[in-house]
């Protein structure tokens, strides 16, 4: 499944990298929800974590997602039952590194930050974090495997909506 | 204060505006309610099993420390040094032999006494406390508390009724049914910054008519809607409550007419997040509220606390703590996190409420001089309901609240 990633170099992999988390959260920051679970294999882990519970082995997400399936209930709770106030969520990533393999999947960190504006106020730090990701090679394309947004701002202003 | 501190005549079935924003009735409020003859909730047990383990929270605006003692009791102090007012706890858990405040090292014992004072005595005989400074008069401050079937309650107050009491007998049969002595276990947290006035969240879970409005995620689903058989309880005094539903169906019938965003055909890609199995008799729902500062919620087979702290008029912290039983295998262990999905700042259900209590907000702070109408099923309230067309769990509220308040 991932000879392809395994036998590339490193520069071209960082480049591949890069290219990934950029379409991610263009994809996130520009909305189009029903693109995101794309991103992802089948099956999938998808988790959203408050540190504390991550550090104490405390099995709780915030968000947990076990399937495509789940990520695809998520866009529509988001398109047709919630009720929220209009925001847009930004997301930068940084620090990109390759930690080592997992089996097929290539694992990776690196930290995001998500800022969130709302109406009647200014943009605000939203949600700051890791990603630990497991990324495999599918026909070509990368994909997540897994994808855990352990965040450390444990305090979370009102609602997480939208995907980090 | 800019506007006149006086309820509507008409009684509980107004609420005016100027209770979710006045700093004046806020601080009133801190004195009266969070550091008044009432237990709040703290804990659970099963957070601090080994003496020296210790939980950091707040009862209102004060911060207090949870700590299980050595001879396996559980202690409440103000996290407050007796010396200079540090606050010296600064994490949510841990463990310690000791308490000791950084600043000047004064320390305490586990049951908050003061036990030592660096240069007490001086040095070179300069300085030190006066002859008769005595430590036993320097503990820190301790707080009444209440345990019942592993979780932890406290009180500011010294003299106050017992919980048992304090309950009332059908509210403590409800608290009971989740918290039936069995041990338990801690499966994780959740906070969330709520910019509204702390009732509000009060209001949100004493309030069954949103839930077939609003919840689209509920209503569709069958998991809590009105045109199913609902039960209501409300303890005498009308501070605590119960709502009880049973699962119904996702199809539209002739009650649920008005709950236009029932969407009949709404399907998970994933139905394991929706797999519930029966766990408690009669009830697939139960909400408790538990004056001032708990919500008990069993939502299916999700079972969690959520602790109110305030901050301030304009803004409460929902802390939440999800928990199973100590005996629940693996796969009841998932289901319960599969479920609390539904539930927290990403709740597929609670993102409403969170969201509607920041509009509430928003319309309500600007306009002290305006008032809610509460007058779903009548104008006053009564202990128990069979129906959940009814907004009488707020007006017991503010009933109780106005004679505490005196307003």
């Amino acid at each position: 499944m991932s000879a392809r990633l395994r036998a590339l170099q490193h520069r071209e992999l960082r480049a591949d990298l890069d290219a990934l988390y950029a379409d991610y959260t263009a994809c996130l920051d520009e909305e189009r929800f029903e693109d995101w679970p794309g991103f992802f294999t089948e099956p999938c882990l998808y988790k959203i974590v408050p540190r504390e519970n991550f550090e104490r082995g405390l099995p709780l997400a915030t968000w947990l997602c076990e399937s495509k399936g789940y990520l695809q209930d998520r866009v529509v709770a988001i398109r047709k039952t919630l009720l929220f106030a209009p925001r847009r969520i930004r997301r930068m990533v940084s620090g990109l590194r390759i930690i080592g393999w997992d089996g097929d999947a290539l694992e990776t960190r690196a930290s995001y930050a998500a800022f969130e504006t709302l109406t009647d106020e200014t943009t605000r730090v939203f949600n700051v974090g890791a990603y630990r990701d497991k990324i495999v090679d599918e026909a070509g394309a990368l994909k997540f495997r897994e994808k855990i947004c352990v965040f450390d701002s444990l305090l979370v202003p009102n609602s997480l909506i939208y995907p980090l | 204060m800019s506007h006149e501190r006086r309820w509507p005549n008409i009684g509980p079935s107004r609420v005016p505006y100027w209770v979710y924003s006045d700093p004046d009735l806020y601080a009133l409020e801190q004195q009266r309610i969070f550091q008044g003859p009432n237990w709040s909730y703290v804990a659970l047990e099963a957070e601090i099993p080994n003496p020296g383990d210790f939980k950091r929270t707040f009862v209102g605006d004060k911060s207090v420390v949870v700590i299980r003692a050595k001879d396996g009791g559980v202690t409440v102090v103000e996290n407050r040094c007796a010396h200079r007012g540090l606050q010296f706890c600064q994490t949510h858990l841990g463990h310690a032999d000791e308490i000791m405040c950084p600043y000047h090292q004064w320390t305490y014992d586990l049951d908050g006494n003061c036990t030592a004072v660096p240069f007490r005595r001086g040095v070179k005989r300069q300085g030190g406390m006066p002859a008769d400074f005595d430590l036993a008069e320097h503990g820190l401050r301790r707080l009444s508390v209440a345990r019942r079937h592993g979780v932890v309650f406290a009180s500011f107050a010294d003299a106050l009724e017992t919980f048992e009491e304090y309950l009332s007998p059908p509210i403590l049969e409800l608290f009971d049914r989740v918290f039936d002595g069995r041990g338990l276990k801690v499966l994780g947290y959740s906070r969330q910054l709520i910019p509204a006035n702390w009732k509000l969240m009060f209001e949100n879970i004493k309030d069954p008519y949103h839930a077939s409005i609003l919840h689209v995620f509920l209503l569709s689903f069958g998991l809590n809607r009105v045109d199913q058989p609902n039960r209501i309880v409300i303890d005498p005094k009308g501070r605590h409550a119960s709502t009880m539903t049973w699962r119904g169906e996702q199809k539209r019938t002739d009650d649920n007419a008005d709950m236009r965003s029932l969407i009949e055909d709404l399907t998970l890609n994933d139905p394991s997040m929706l797999d519930p199995v029966r766990e408690y008799p009669q009830y697939t729902v139960c909400m408790t509220t538990l004056w001032p500062n708990l919500i008990l919620q069993q939502q299916s087979n999700t079972i969690a606390t959520r602790q109110i702290i305030t901050k301030g008029p304009n803004a409460f912290e929902l802390a939440w703590t999800f928990f199973g039983y100590a005996g629940d295998d693996e796969a009841m262990t998932k289901r319960r996190l599969r479920q609390a999905n539904l539930m927290g700042p990403s709740g597929f259900v609670s993102i409403d409420d969170s969201e509607a209590m920041a509009m509430a907000q928003q319309g309500i702070a600007p306009a002290p001089e305006g008032a809610a109408v509460v007058e779903l099923d009548g104008r006053s309230w009564r202990q128990e309901e069979a129906h959940g067309v009814t907004e009488s769990q707020i007006r017991a509220f503010y009933d109780y609240y106005r004679r505490v308040m005196e307003l």
